[in-house]
Formats: structure tokens, C-alpha cells, sequence
């Protein structure tokens, strides 16, 4: 097991290398911020200080010197010039992603004990008029556009507040920017209330796909020849339903929930968008809009790295949970 | 007559589709003695596995069940799930048609054997259920059984998994054992080795035996009774001296006229043309009529009882049953005529090729 | 699918045997047809998904105001004259919604057909080939895979200026890879039946095989999934514009729409629902068609119904 992980990690990484590679190129072709400082200045820099610019964000060298320029700093921990002054693109994404990753793994977590609670009960009721209302909400959620409904739960979450006189949710930003009482306790309370709106609005997503998962891979279970063997044998219903269905129908959804990840990240960045959150979401936004090469390369690093760190877990948690993949 | 472990009395199971209802078992019934083994013989479709579904309780949700089902003197349809799980697996156990999915592929084998036996025998301390599991696996002969207690399902080649499955149903000490085709799936070469575990697990556990099966050379060595299906109907019944040598009933004889037989030099196989009718919507008369080289008028209007023939214990389904005394399959059955129109059909088949490809495009 | 009779059972050669046993010959195509044609959901979802088609393409020709038209009335509700109302400026709301959900439709139909074509291509010539040139392409599809579209084509797009067919061609460019995994696996076990044999036989090239042979029996998925992709077309289509990266005024699509009205939900409501709904119901008019698609396609799944 210790072998295969470590090989399953080390092979991880000359993919890391190409898929940064690739992105790199696409990302310092999809936008010239040599001439956006030329042209958007007032007034008009002068020649010199152009190419000075050009030069401080390496916009002058050749795309692999660049690339290996790039990489080899970020190992050093350092990421590359902004073409905002004054900007730590390393700082910048270390405080930001841990705004991000809360609003990620609570939504991820919801989704998923939702997502197996209705699918299961979907799936045990097949054709039951639950499993029809289950089965339209699924696809109803999975046709919502995830902006439109944070929209609305934004709106739910102001008329809330009215209707309690309270300042529980919160709607615009990841905390209140300052606290009457500041306690520990406050500032828990505070960013519990942020957290529940953009969690519902991510989360909405990835429920209404993963619960058609596991509805199908239950039904497909609960029709196998093993669990008519598993009755046959006298166990009761409840426990035939645990140990037998759900134990091996949910091992395929570790692979799916990380192959959604980025997925997740990409509804991330829209409801951040909308909650006005200062996270990952708001980075990705601004550095396209600045044409920022280096913040933008740190912030898909950064979610290259997650999606293949999710993929790997998958692939580990799934040679345990199923004795049919070999670790060799 | 007291000693009847189960008794299966005009079971019917329909199934409600979109295109209507399909029949699938029309008023079956017979009787196990304690100990005794009885075979089911009839094509695919013919209703023998949905009957033992129904026995065990076990059909899906939407099956319509009527009829009666006795075990040992209980009524088992109408019972709570609850009080049938207490008697699946002690009372009554099933092994299935395919080994290499009968069993979970996340749980050893031991695991398995063990949890049936836990089930039914309350107080057990898991370490002693391995223990006799370790001795099932060996009665089922399966090799070194210490080591293969703790493999799991996909370490295990079908036949040996087939052991297992018997191994399982035999934990317990039932008192009827219903085994749906547990050689159909297995290699020619291993049939015979299963067979065999089954009847050392009949030994071991005194059990009867319902044998189900479309081979009626598996039936002929291992059972003491036979009842043959067709079109979710029993057609003929008797012993199986009854069946093989004095058969009355056209189905039949035509079963035993496709089996390659070497104790006689009969000259050709006699295939039944044509293929079993479809349950749903099923036209009135004899169902075998369309295929029935005896067919007349009467045929087609009224569905033979099931009525004595030759003796009080041998019935059939037919109409001329009489008319079958001391003839065999040659004579009903016109060979040549088979033989041609069977070699028209692979013809047909080979050049509608392509349209089974189309049929199997995976969406 | 190719138009191939289904097997009855041929002529038992008993007199009374077909009106018994016979069943109708009916073609592939008919069998899928009829399949679909009785799944209510789809079919229902397949009107509505036309009429919404037909409205915007062919209803800016009739209706008197241009999307890109001021009119005297600003902010007004919905009315006869404004049936979804005008907004700040004194748009038609109707007109924009319009121009919106064709230009949406577009990018998604065009995202649907690109994908479509290029994965299947590249599936398909992966799984005939396998070996090294399989294994070189298929590397290079899970490579896009771990890209994570929605950023990727938001930095992309950020210099499209809106073209509504650059945006199409980002996604695109994105999508392609889930595709070519369908359809290889789908060719990889059609390459081993005996119609390609055949055709391998009677010398046919390889191109022949994959695009008259091959690709025509993976078709089944093939649409299957170009019904997923539209939906995922139009849901990221629409997020891109709602973030400011995807269509560019004057030119509007839903997701802008939706987008320009966000601030507006309390004062002009309809400004924000009606485009917000028409998202929905492309989306989901597109799910349930993919849905009737998949259980015409797959005869395994028989339901039975209570």
C-alpha cells in the first residue's frame, strides 16, 4: 500500500508539470498586458518604462525560459512578479484560499451526506412518488443556474434578516468588517452566518448530480444478484440495505466527488462572486481582468494541484474500500 | 402426508409491465417430502425461477403473489418480512444460477459463510462461526479451506465460488434446499464436482432438495421426482422413471427427444421447432399447441388440466396424453423436417448478422 | 443508427406460426423512436425545447422592437405593449430576452456540435487504432479533463471581446475530451464484433470502418451526450456572461441579462426572473431529452411500472 501510494504520487507529478506547462502557454497568449499598461495609463507611459514593465513581469523572454523561470521560483516559494505593485502573489493566495477552502469543504460535505441520504431513499422508493419528486428536483437543480439561484438566496437571506430583526446571515462579504462584541465566540457566530448562504448556493450543485449517482449505482446494487443472496441468507432488510448495498454502492461516488472538484471550484468562484467574498473567486476575476499572468498561473496552480491531490485520494480510499483493486 | 416439509398450492405471479400483465407462473403446486428431492425442468421463461422467488418471498415489489405457500404447516405468503427472514436461511435456503455474482465482492468468503450464521443462531461468538465456517468450506471441498476463508469472491474461480454459495446454504441445517440452475453457469467439466457438493451438503444436512434446471440429464441422476414447466404452467409430473421412460405429454417427450442419449441407439436428435410464447397476453388453448406436432382443433380452444395419466401419482397436461403411451420422440416429431428447416433458420440467422450488433450497441 | 431489421423469429415452419409468433419487423430506428416517443417527460420537453427555439430565432423578425432599441417607456412592468416589461434605460425586456436566448443557444448549440465532433473523431480513432497512438490521445484527453473548464475559459475569453463564436470555441475546446472517453469505450468493444471483421475481410480502409461502421453504431451515445453537452453549454455560457466574461453589451445573451439585473430583483422583478427561467427551461427541456435518449438507446433498461 505504501509502495503504490508513493509510486501514485510520484507519477502525479510529471502530469502536475505538463497540465502547468499547457496552461501557461494558453494563459500568457489569451492576453497582452504590456499593451493594456501602454494604452490604459494617463498619462501614456514612455517607451522606457514600457519595456521596464515588460521586463519586470518577464513578458520579454521566451515562453520556456519563462516557464522554467516560473516554476523553478514557485518551489522557492516565490511566484512571480503582479503587475500590480507592491502585490505578494504568494500572500495573496495563501489568505485567500483560506477564505475559499471553508466555503469548498463545508459545501462539499453538505452535498455529499445530502446527496447519499436522498439517493438512497430515492432508490430504496424507486418509482415511489418521492423518488419522483426527488428525481424532478434533481433535475431542476441541475438545470439552475448557480448565479440566478445565489441571487435569490441573497434576496431570501435580506428579507430574513428583516423579518428577525437579526444580522445572523450574512450576505455580503466571508465576515462582518467589524464586530460590536469581539469575542471568540462573536467572531465564530459571525462566520458560521457568512458561511450559510454561499454554502447552500455551492452545494446545490454537486447534490442534485451526485444524488442521480447514487440513486443509479444503488438501484443497480440493490438489483445484484449478491444482495438476493445477502436476503436469501435471512438478514434482515435495514441491515442487508447497510452492510451490503450502501457499503459497496457508494465506493464509485469517491471517484465522481473527485472528479467534480473542479467543478466545485469553478461554482466557487461565481458565488464568491456574488457574496462578495474576498477569496479565490475574486483573485481569478480580478487577475483576468488585469491580465495578471503570475496571479493567474498561482491561482489554476493551485487548483491543479487540488484536483489531482482529489484524484489521488480517490484513488487510494477506493483500493480500500474495494478488495478488487489490486495495490501492484 | 404430515411429513410434506413444503407444499406449494396453484401459486400465481404476475407482473405488471407497460405493455401489459405477464403471467409468469399460472397455478402451479406440489409437494416436497422431508428429505426428498424434486427437479423443475422447463426452457428460460418458463416460470421455474420466479416460482422459487416466490417461495423464498423474494420477488420484487411488484409482483402480484396468490396461491399458498406451506412450510412445515406455516403459510409463508402473506408474512411479514420480519418472520420470513427467520426462516430464509434456516428453514428454506436458495443458492442462484451465477456464482460470480452471488457474491458481495467487498466481503471474504468466511465474512459471508459467518453472517448467515450469526443470523440464526443467536449467542454464536464470531470466532466459533469462522471455525465452522473453516469446516464448511471443507465438507463443500474446497482445498486448504484455512487459507481460502479469508479470499475474497474475485480470488475464487466459479466453480469454487459455487461451493461457497453452497457452503452457505447448508450453514444452517435447512430443511429445504431450492438450488436455481447451480451448474448452468460453470464449465462443463466442473458441473459434475457441484453436483456432487450439493448432494454431500443433502447428506450432511438431511435437507430436500428443489432442483431447478433446463437439463434434464442433471435431473436424471439427482432427483427422485421431476415436474416439467412450460409457459408458467407444470405440464407433466411423476417420478422420474415416469418422466424418462413413459412420458405423456408432447413437451416432454420432446425434451427428452433433444437429449444426446447413449444408452440407446436412437438415430437423431428431435428438436421442438418454433420458441416458447410470450406470458404476456397469452392466446387461449394449450400453450405448447403453436409447437405441438400433435395439434388439433381442440387444442387451441380450452388448456389441458393437469389430470392423472397411467397412474394416480403421474400427471400431464394434454389433451391425447393416451395417445403417447409406448411412443418416443422420433415418432412425434418429424426429424428430417427439423433437420432442413433448422439449417433454413441458421441461414436466416446469418443474414440478419448485423441487426444483433445494432441490438447490442451499448448506450 | 443504421436502418437494419430487427430479428423476429423467422418462419417456424408450422402453418398457423406467424400470426403466433412473428413479431412485427420493425427497424432499429423505429424501436429507438418508439421508445422515445414514450417517455413522456422527453417528449413533452421536446415540444417545449422547439417552440422556445422557433420563438427566438424566428420571433425578433415579427415582434416591432429591437433589442437594441430605446423606447419612450423606461422601467415599466410587464404589459401588452412590454410583455416582460422594459428595463432602466428603456429597452424591450422582450426583445432582449429574445436576442438573449438565441445568442445562448447558439454558443450551447455550436459548444454541443464542435465537442460532439472533435470527441468523437478523437475517440474514435484512439479506440480503432489502441496501442501507442491510443494511448498518446487519450493521455492528452485526460490531460484537458483535469483543466477546470469555467477558469480556464474565463481567462481565455477574457480576450475574446464577446464574439459569441470565440466563447463557443473556448468551451468547445474544453468539453471535447469527456466525449472522445465515451465514444472510444463504445468503439473499443464494436471493433472487436464481426461487421467490422467482415468489412476488415473485404478490404475496407480504415477510415471507411470508422466513420461508415464504426461510428455509425456508436451513435446512440454519441447524441446522448451532445444533449448533456448543450446543457453544460448553456449553464456555462451563461455563468461567463454573468461574470462579465462571456457576451459583451451591446450584444446581450441570458446570463449578461440575468447579470444587468441582479440589483434590480426588488424594484423590476421581471427584469430578473424571466431571463432566469428561460435558462432553466433550455436546461432542463435539454436534461429530459438526454434522459429519453439514453432509455430509447438502451433497450437493457426496461421499466417496470406499478
Amino acid at each position: 500500500m505504501l509502495a503504490y501510494t508513493v509510486r501514485r504520487i510520484l507519477v502525479s507529478v510529471p502530469v502536475l508539470i505538463v497540465s502547468t506547462f499547457v496552461v501557461f502557454l494558453v494563459v500568457i497568449n489569451s492576453g497582452d498586458p504590456v499593451a493594456n499598461f501602454a494604452t490604459s495609463r494617463q498619462p501614456a507611459p514612455s517607451k522606457a518604462a514600457v519595456a521596464a514593465f515588460a521586463r519586470h513581469i518577464h513578458a520579454d523572454q521566451p515562453a520556456v525560459e519563462r516557464y522554467w523561470n516560473w516554476i523553478t521560483g514557485v518551489l522557492h516559494g516565490d511566484f512571480g512578479p503582479s503587475v500590480q505593485t507592491n502585490l505578494n502573489i504568494g500572500h495573496d493566495l495563501f489568505t485567500r484560499f483560506r477564505v475559499t477552502v471553508t466555503l469548498v469543504a463545508a459545501s462539499i460535505v453538505i452535498a455529499l451526506i445530502m446527496a447519499v441520504i436522498f439517493g438512497v431513499f430515492s432508490a430504496i422508493r424507486q418509482y415511489s412518488v418521492a423518488d419522483y419528486v426527488i428525481t424532478f428536483l434533481g433535475f431542476l437543480f441541475l438545470a439552475m443556474p448557480v448565479f440566478w439561484f445565489a441571487v435569490l438566496l441573497k434576496q431570501a437571506g435580506i428579507w430574513f434578516n428583516q423579518q428577525t430583526g437579526s444580522q445572523f446571515l450574512g450576505t455580503i462579504g466571508e465576515k462582518s468588517p467589524y464586530l460590536d462584541v469581539d469575542t471568540t465566540w462573536n467572531e465564530f457566530t459571525d462566520h458560521i452566518g457568512h458561511l450559510v448562504l454561499p454554502t447552500i448556493t455551492l452545494a446545490l450543485v454537486s447534490f442534485a448530480s451526485w444524488t442521480r449517482y447514487t440513486r443509479a449505482s444503488m438501484l443497480e446494487v440493490l438489483n445484484s444478484d449478491y444482495i438476493r443472496l445477502a436476503r436469501a441468507k435471512g438478514l434482515r432488510r435495514g441491515k442487508v440495505l447497510v452492510r451490503h448495498a450502501l457499503r459497496t454502492a457508494l465506493i464509485p461516488l469517491t471517484t465522481v466527488t473527485a472528479l467534480d472538484i473542479a467543478i466545485v471550484l469553478g461554482g466557487a468562484v461565481i458565488t464568491e462572486t456574488i457574496f462578495q467574498w474576498h477569496g479565490m473567486g475574486e483573485m481569478l476575476v480580478q487577475s483576468a481582468q488585469t491580465v495578471d499572468v503570475y496571479r493567474t498561473m498561482a491561482w489554476l496552480l493551485l487548483s491543479a494541484v487540488v484536483v489531482i491531490g482529489f484524484n489521488l485520494v480517490a484513488d487510494l480510499l477506493y483500493a480500500v474500500l474495494d478488495p478488487r483493486i489490486r495495490y501492484d | 402426508m404430515t411429513d410434506s416439509v413444503l407444499e406449494v398450492h396453484d401459486l400465481n405471479v404476475e407482473f405488471p409491465t407497460e405493455d401489459g400483465t405477464v403471467r409468469a407462473v399460472r397455478g402451479v403446486g406440489y409437494r416436497l417430502e422431508r428429505g426428498e428431492s424434486l427437479g423443475i425442468v422447463g426452457e428460460s421463461g418458463s416460470g421455474k425461477s420466479v416460482t422459487a422467488l416466490a417461495v423464498m418471498g423474494l420477488l420484487p415489489g411488484t409482483a402480484r403473489v396468490r396461491g399458498s405457500v406451506r412450510f412445515e404447516g406455516t403459510e409463508l405468503l402473506g408474512l411479514s418480512d420480519a418472520r420470513l427472514s427467520d426462516l430464509r436461511g434456516s428453514g428454506v435456503a436458495m443458492i442462484f444460477q451465477d456464482p460470480m455474482t452471488s457474491l458481495n465482492p467487498v466481503y471474504s468468503v468466511g465474512y459471508q459463510i459467518s453472517e448467515t450464521l450469526l443470523r440464526h443462531n443467536p449467542g454464536m461468538r464470531s470466532r466459533a462461526a469462522r471455525a465452522r465456517a473453516v469446516e464448511l468450506l471443507g465438507t463443500v471441498g474446497i482445498p486448504s479451506p484455512e487459507r481460502r476463508v479469508d479470499n475474497y469472491p474475485h480470488e475464487l474461480s466459479g466453480g469454487m465460488r459455487q461451493r461457497v454459495v453452497i457452503a452457505i446454504a447448508m450453514a444452517n441445517d435447512p430443511d429445504v434446499i431450492i438450488a436455481d440452475e447451480p451448474t448452468t453457469a460453470l464449465d462443463v467439466t466442473v458441473q459434475a464436482q457441484i453436483l456432487e457438493a450439493l448432494e454431500t451438503a443433502r447428506a450432511e444436512t438431511g435437507a430436500a432438495l428443489v432442483l431447478i434446471t433446463h437439463d434434464l440429464g442433471v435431473v436424471a441422476g439427482h432427483t427422485d421426482r421431476v415436474a416439467v414447466m412450460y409457459a408458467g404452467r407444470i405440464v407433466e409430473t411423476g417420478s422420474v422413471e415416469d418422466i424418462f421412460y413413459t412420458p405423456r405429454m408432447p413437451y416432454t417427450l420432446g425434451l427428452l427427444g433433444s437429449l444426446p442419449r447413449l444408452d440407446r441407439e436412437e438415430e437423431r436428435l428431435t428438436p421442438i421447432t418454433g420458441s416458447p410464447p410470450s406470458l404476456l397476453n397469452l392466446p387461449p388453448g394449450c400453450p405448447f399447441a403453436p409447437r405441438c406436432p400433435l395439434r388439433r382443433e381442440t387444442c387451441d380452444r380450452t388448456e389441458p388440466p393437469l389430470r392423472p395419466a397411467g397412474h394416480a401419482a403421474h400427471l400431464s397436461a394434454c389433451h391425447f396424453a393416451d395417445e403417447l403411451v409406448g411412443t418416443g420422440a422420433g415418432e412425434v416429431f418429424d426429424t428430417a423436417g427439423a433437420d432442413t428447416e433448422a439449417l433454413a433458420r441458421f441461414a436466416d440467422t446469418a443474414a440478419q448478422a448485423p441487426s444483433t450488433h445494432a441490438e447490442e450497441d451499448p448506450a | 443508427m443504421t436502418d437494419i431489421e430487427a430479428p423476429g423469429s423467422a418462419g417456424t415452419g408450422l402453418p398457423r406460426a406467424d400470426h403466433e409468433f412473428t413479431v412485427r419487423h420493425r427497424t432499429q430506428t423505429q424501436l429507438v423512436l418508439r421508445r422515445f416517443v414514450r417517455h413522456r417527460a422527453a417528449m413533452v420537453s421536446l415540444v417545449v425545447f422547439v417552440l422556445i427555439v422557433l420563438w427566438a430565432f424566428i420571433g425578433p423578425h415579427l415582434w416591432h422592437y429591437s433589442y437594441q432599441k430605446y423606447t419612450a417607456d423606461n422601467s415599466q412592468a410587464p404589459s401588452w405593449k412590454h410583455p416582460f416589461g422594459t428595463n432602466a434605460s428603456g429597452y424591450d425586456a422582450y426583445a432582449q430576452v429574445m436576442r438573449g436566448t438565441q445568442t445562448s443557444l447558439e454558443v450551447a448549440i455550436l459548444i454541443a456540435l464542435g465537442s460532439t465532433v472533435v470527441g468523437a473523431v478523437w475517440g474514435a480513432v484512439a479506440g480503432f487504432y489502441r496501442g501507442v497512438v491510443d494511448a498518446v490521445m487519450m493521455r492528452i484527453a485526460d490531460l484537458v479533463l483535469t483543466l477546470p473548464l469555467f477558469a480556464i475559459a474565463l481567462v481565455i475569453s477574457s480576450r475574446s471581446g464577446g464574439a459569441w463564436y470565440w466563447i463557443a470555441v473556448v468551451i468547445a475546446g474544453l468539453t471535447w475530451a469527456y466525449v472522445s472517453r465515451v465514444v472510444r469505450s463504445a468503439v473499443l468493444s464494436l471493433r472487436e464484433k464481426e461487421f467490422v471483421e467482415a468489412a476488415r475481410a473485404l478490404g475496407a480502409s480504415d477510415a471507411w470502418i470508422i466513420f461508415r461502421h464504426l461510428l455509425p453504431n456508436a451513435l446512440g451515445p454519441i447524441i446522448v451526450n451532445a444533449t448533456v453537452l448543450v446543457a453544460t453549454g448553456i449553464l456555462t455560457e451563461t455563468a461567463l456572461s454573468f461574470v462579465g466574461f462571456g457576451v459583451q453589451p451591446p450584444d446581450t445573451s441570458l446570463g449578461l441579462l440575468v447579470s444587468q439585473a441582479q440589483t434590480a430583483v426588488d424594484t423590476r422583478p421581471w427584469l430578473f426572473y424571466i431571463p432566469g427561467f428561460f435558462i432553466i427551461a433550455i436546461a432542463l427541456t435539454i436534461n429530459f431529452i438526454g434522459d429519453g435518449l439514453r432509455d430509447a438507446f438502451d433497450p437493457r433498461q426496461q421499466r417496470v411500472r406499478q
